[in-house]
């Protein structure tokens, strides 16, 4: 049972104060995006000065389109992880979602997601840690400084973008409620609520979304918990208000707006894998050498390149092999897919 | 001088009205690539257009075998008269659709596309339904009709075949969420299902009259 009883201690007691994360701005950055899923944007007009005054480096990101609708985060850090390559428009990034909480189709996320409500939110921590119970998302978030993270992120489908998420390395998050020696793993859990996520009518996965990783693969520096892109506040498309980003794995282990975290002994089941075994495996590893029973994923279509654009090769791990092949040293990746 | 046009007026302004209904998704798309109506292609228009085409294959394929099943229901010899032309924008279609994924989604690459037909089965079902409505497009003149006499309807048999292993390529090509394919397959066994009731109220007669 992965929601419990709130416990005795609260966050605030237990996670150290921050310079970096203001709780205050987190709290405006969502009642924002909320307010926008109502319909009312005027209650988040942007505030570029502020931004420019506290972030160290700005990037010269390309927006093709008018993203003021989202809140920015402020004192965001840029990070070494990032790639050089050219991100994707917002509008790209957007309005082609693979989301099936709000529908099957690419679009259907971006037409459909403004019923959820992203604030208040809450996350359950339970398992093999010192420090469970639910807490409040500002809560959790209020120690960590927020860093943007472009990365490149391929979909099992074959298709690939470049992102500039915002978050926090899952790392730091994780450690601050002191899992035990028997986690081994960690289960993350999207909300359930056919109000809010339409799809969740259809019975084309078995709700909620389940997604996991090993606890090395969640500790990894790379693995981030997104709540913002292109600087601001995670639409409700992208997984909004927390989703993971883990850019050497098939983008569908990314679960979307998580609602549980569970430190566990034992490889807990997974959604896509559960519902065809054959196709997408536990680990979901970026492997061109690996294809998936129906194509080929030797070769990607990045988006954003137009009609005439060839394919790209994939590369292993998506090209974070540098990074992490270490943490699969003497597993069958063909057998472990 | 007599009018070259003919008579009857289903003929005369249906064929003409029918062709430009079955240009339409044509035009319609055009439109969109080049930005003069919609909302544009989306973030991939290789698969929008990949999806669209193929859709539309399938559909005048579908709408092509419904023809015969129109015919038997109705007992109006006339549709026959656009069971070609509806045919032919099936193959149209699907043509449009093979050469986005040779073109535009696989760049001619083509140890890529043989790996794809050798390996990937719906694909392989896919090329097969390609060179079949390409044999039967060449074929589809009233002069080539008449040269392969009874050979010429065994090759347009294969419009059953194809009109199987599309709906086939499509239910094995989905991620997860069959709905649609699904339809498509109820669609296609309720016109193979009046076919076969058809030819069984057909065949009774003939015995009850041998025996009377």
């Amino acid at each position: 049972m992965l929601i419990k009883k709130k416990d005795d201690i609260r966050p605030s007691e237990i996670l150290p104060e921050s310079d970096y994360w203001n709780r205050r701005q987190l709290i405006t950055a969502l009642s924002a995006s909320a307010a926008l899923a109502a319909g009312c944007s005027n209650a988040a007009e942007p505030e570029e000065q502020t931004l420019q005054a506290t972030s160290p480096k700005t990037s010269n990101l390309p927006l093709t389109v008018d993203n003021n609708a989202y809140e920015k985060l402020k004192g965001v850090k840029t990070s070494g992880y990032s790639t050089t390559e050219p991100p994707n428009s917002f509008d790209d990034i957007t309005s082609y979602n693979n989301f099936y909480e709000f529908g099957l189709g690419k679009t259907d996320p971006a037409a459909r997601a403004g019923s959820l409500r992203t604030r208040p939110w809450s996350v359950t921590i339970s398992g093999e840690a010192e420090t469970t119970g639910t807490f409040n998302l500002e809560d959790i978030m209020k120690p960590h400084a927020l860093e943007e993270r472009i990365y490149r992120l391929r979909c099992v489908e074959a298709w690939s973008m470049v992102v500039p998420w915002v978050g926090i390395p899952l790392a730091d998050i994780l450690k601050s409620f002191k899992p035990t020696s028997k986690a081994k793993y960690v289960a993350f859990e999207t909300l359930v609520d056919e109000d809010q996520m339409p799809g969740q009518r259809s019975r084309v996965l078995n709700w909620p979304y389940r997604e996991g990783l090993t606890i090395q693969e969640a500790m990894h520096p790379l693995t981030l918990m997104a709540v913002g892109l292109y600087g601001r506040v995670l639409p409700n498309q992208n997984g909004a208000p927390l989703r993971l980003v883990v850019p050497w794995k098939y983008g569908f282990k990314s679960i979307k707006s998580i609602v549980a975290i569970r430190f566990m002994e034992r490889q807990p089941p997974t959604s896509w894998n559960l519902s065809a075994p054959n196709e997408y495996g536990f680990y979901a590893n970026v492997n061109p050498d690996v294809d998936h029973p129906r194509w080929s994923q030797a070769r990607e279509r990045r988006i954003g390149g137009g009609v005439f654009a060839p394919k790209i090769p994939t590369l292993p791990f998506n090209g974070y092999g540098e990074e992490v092949a270490s943490l699969y040293s003497g597993l069958d990746l063909r057998r472990n897919f | 001088m007599r009018s070259r046009l003919p008579k009857d007026p289903v003929r005369r302004y249906g064929k003409p009205l029918v062709f430009l209904a079955s240009l339409a998704p044509a035009i319609w798309i055009s439109l969109v690539t080049f930005g003069i109506a919609g909302n544009g292609l989306g973030a991939n228009p290789v698969e929008t257009l990949l999806d669209f085409f193929g859709n539309w294959g399938l559909r005048f394929i579908l709408i092509g075998l419904a023809i015969t099943p129109l015919r038997l229901l109705t007992g109006n010899v006339k549709f026959i008269w656009f069971r070609r032309m509806l045919g032919l924008f099936g193959a149209f279609y699907v043509a449009l659709h093979f050469l986005v994924y040779l073109i535009l989604d696989q760049g001619l690459l083509l140890t890529a596309v043989l790996e794809d037909i050798l390996v990937r089965p719906f694909i392989t079902l896919g090329m097969i339904a390609v060179i079949l409505l390409t044999a039967m497009t060449i074929t589809s003149t009233a002069g080539m009709r008449r040269r392969l006499g009874k050979r010429w309807q065994q090759l347009h048999y294969g419009a059953y075949a194809v009109g199987i292993l599309g709906v086939w390529h499509y239910w094995w090509q989905v991620k997860k969420d069959i709905t649609e394919p699904a339809i498509y397959a109820v669609c296609l066994s309720v016109l193979f299902a009046i076919r076969w009731w058809s030819r069984r109220k057909r065949q009774r007669p003939v015995g009850g009259l041998a025996t009377g």
